[in-house]
């Protein structure tokens, strides 16, 4: 049985009053299965669903069409067993001012009618670098602190399914290595998790499968090690004081002084550096990398390959 | 506890950490309006044969109490946490739409019932109304606040800013609550308006309130009951449904 298991799972909110016409499509027949025991990554650019098809599994949201389920119960039709296994941690930093750390680690356990956790919430407090701060009010904490408390607050009924939304915007490094560790820690032990993340080092790092959206329909689902294969093996990397000629400005990536460009061969890689003195350029800091899943996520994006698996 | 009960202790651990401002500040306002309207119309009004003006306000400001922040409590709740989107960890939980109907009117009920109470020991020292029938009294306390608490709920839900809410508080809850009979007896008014006063649920959870007190009443407090109890079952069937279907916090 898969951990989740989307389902032509379609979206489309109604159309404001400002518009006319059939409404906005978030989610367009999106259809994969993340087993357990894996680390999934779901990437895309902002816009593409992500979060909408978070929300529907949440039972956030609503979908169109289509149907979620979690290690079998649907999302709608026997929520109370399908959210019993999920553990969400959302994407915006939301916390309630009345209680502190312990208590709102208390009532969400309570929600799900989990009794005597101290255990576990001693555990999570720890884990998460937060032992310090059980007895602070959640007004006092700092972003990170709020953050690592709403992972904690995700896993106090020990879900199997884990799902971070975006957990690591706006995250100093001290709490992503954290987090990482323990969220790896409980992969390890069986739990299945479900990221979404805009740093592509992290998924690449983190996920042993990955899917891409885009505008709503999925464009990528394989291994990352597939997705590693399937891109341009290679990439020319150098810095440039000047603009590039157009023939090649169009095929790069370019990040201030720093121009990355994609390579299959070593002709290519000739044919760039010939345009680039033929322009009476100077390319300094030359060097040639390997792909990585950044390349592919973009050209993925501007559909020059499709990867499914 | 089980999953509903957290929510409910949770809903009464919000308004008791800020009971200066949810319990103190309505039972001081009941304060003055016994000492303003006490004061002034102790001498000029004449409501019952055998009950003095101070003393038949006593009851009348106690359910204004009960009913107003039992209203509050849910509605209040309800759009700050949406705003603040920390009603985000009740929507992740597996709690059914009947556990939040009861943990969030339960919680409204004794909300209003703490601040009645409260209302009752302070302005009981102005006039001592009797108790002649009190498990009217309780009856009508329970039934009023869990009306106004489910009423509270739906206005929840329904608001998405807090100036929304602002209008359902200052433009239903305020006048309904003024026009229901709490500083008079309708039967003081003119023909018009005590036709308008029955067409108001609010008069009969507070005459039937204070029939539990004194005795006497406007109308039965049967017919009362009979009335109140179809609005709660009404009010009640609507935010259910509300909960069930999402309105306004499952898109």
């Amino acid at each position: 049985m898969p951990a989740i298991s989307f389902q032509s799972v379609s979206k489309i909110y109604p159309s404001t009053r400002s518009q006319t016409g059939p409404g906005v499509r978030a989610l367009d027949n999106v259809s994969f299965d993340i087993q357990q025991g894996e680390f999934f990554g779901l990437l895309g650019p902002n816009g593409a669903g992500k979060t909408s098809l978070i929300s529907i599994l949440a039972g956030l949201s609503r979908a169109s069409s289509g149907r979620v389920l979690v290690h079998g119960s649907d999302v709608v039709t026997d929520y109370a067993s399908a959210r019993r296994k999920l553990g969400i941690v959302p994407q915006e930093l939301v916390f309630d001012p009345f209680f502190t750390v312990r208590e709102a680690l208390r009532i969400q356990s309570g929600y799900f009618g989990v009794k005597n956790n101290d255990g576990w919430i001693d555990e999570l407090l720890l884990s998460l670098g937060l032992a310090d701060k059980a007895d602070a009010n959640m007004r006092q904490l700092s972003g990170g602190m709020k953050r690592r408390v709403l992972v904690a607050q995700a896993l106090v009924h020990k879900p199997q399914v884990i799902v971070l939304d975006e957990p690591t915007a706006g995250v100093d490094v001290e709490l992503r290595q954290t987090l990482w560790q323990f969220v790896a820690k409980l992969n390890k032990q069986g739990s299945t998790v479900l990221l979404t993340t805009h740093y592509l080092e992290e998924a690449e790092a983190l996920c042993n499968r990955i899917a891409m959206l885009k505008q709503g329909r999925m464009v990528a689902l394989a291994t990352t090690s597939e997705l590693l294969k399937a891109a341009s093996s290679n990439v020319l990397r150098f810095k440039i004081d000047s603009e590039l000629p157009k023939a090649i400005a169009d095929k790069a990536r370019i990040t201030g002084r720093i121009v990355q460009l994609p390579a299959h061969n070593a002709n290519e890689i000739e044919h760039y550096l010939s345009a680039i003195r033929e322009a009476g350029l100077v390319a300094e800091d030359v060097e040639i990398r390997k792909a990585d899943l950044e390349d592919v996520f973009l050209e993925v994006m501007a559909e020059k390959i499709g990867v499914t698996a | 506890m089980t999953g509903w009960q957290t929510l409910f202790y949770k809903e009464v651990l919000r308004f008791w950490k800020v009971g200066f401002q949810t319990v103190g500040a309505p039972i001081l306002t009941a304060v003055m309006y016994m000492l303003i309207f006490g004061h002034v119309l102790q001498d000029h009004v004449k409501v019952y044969d055998t009950v003095g003006y101070t003393a038949f306000l006593v009851p009348g400001l106690v359910m204004m109490s009960v009913l107003q922040n039992a209203f509050a409590n849910s509605s209040s709740s309800l759009i700050q946490s949406k705003i603040m989107g920390s009603l985000v960890f009740v929507l992740l939980s597996p709690l059914s739409h009947w556990h939040w109907f009861f943990a969030y009117v339960g919680s409204s009920v004794v909300r209003g019932l703490a601040v009645g109470l409260g209302v009752f020991v302070v302005t009981v020292y102005f006039g001592q109304p009797s108790f002649l029938a009190p498990l009217w009294i309780l009856v009508f306390a329970v039934l009023g606040a869990a009306l106004l608490g489910a009423l509270g709920l739906i206005a929840g839900l329904w608001a998405e800013k807090f100036d929304q809410m602002a209008v359902f508080q200052n433009f239903v809850i305020m006048p309904m609550t003024f026009l229901s009979g709490v500083f008079y007896s309708i039967h003081s008014l003119p023909p018009f308006w005590q036709t308008v006063s029955h067409l108001n649920p609010f008069f009969y959870m507070i005459d039937g309130f204070r029939y539990g007190f004194f005795g006497v009443s406007d109308v039965s407090p049967w017919l009362s009951l009979a009335i109140v109890g179809s609005a709660l079952l009404v009010v009640s069937a609507i935010a259910v449904n509300l909960l069930r279907i999402g309105y306004k916090i499952r898109h």
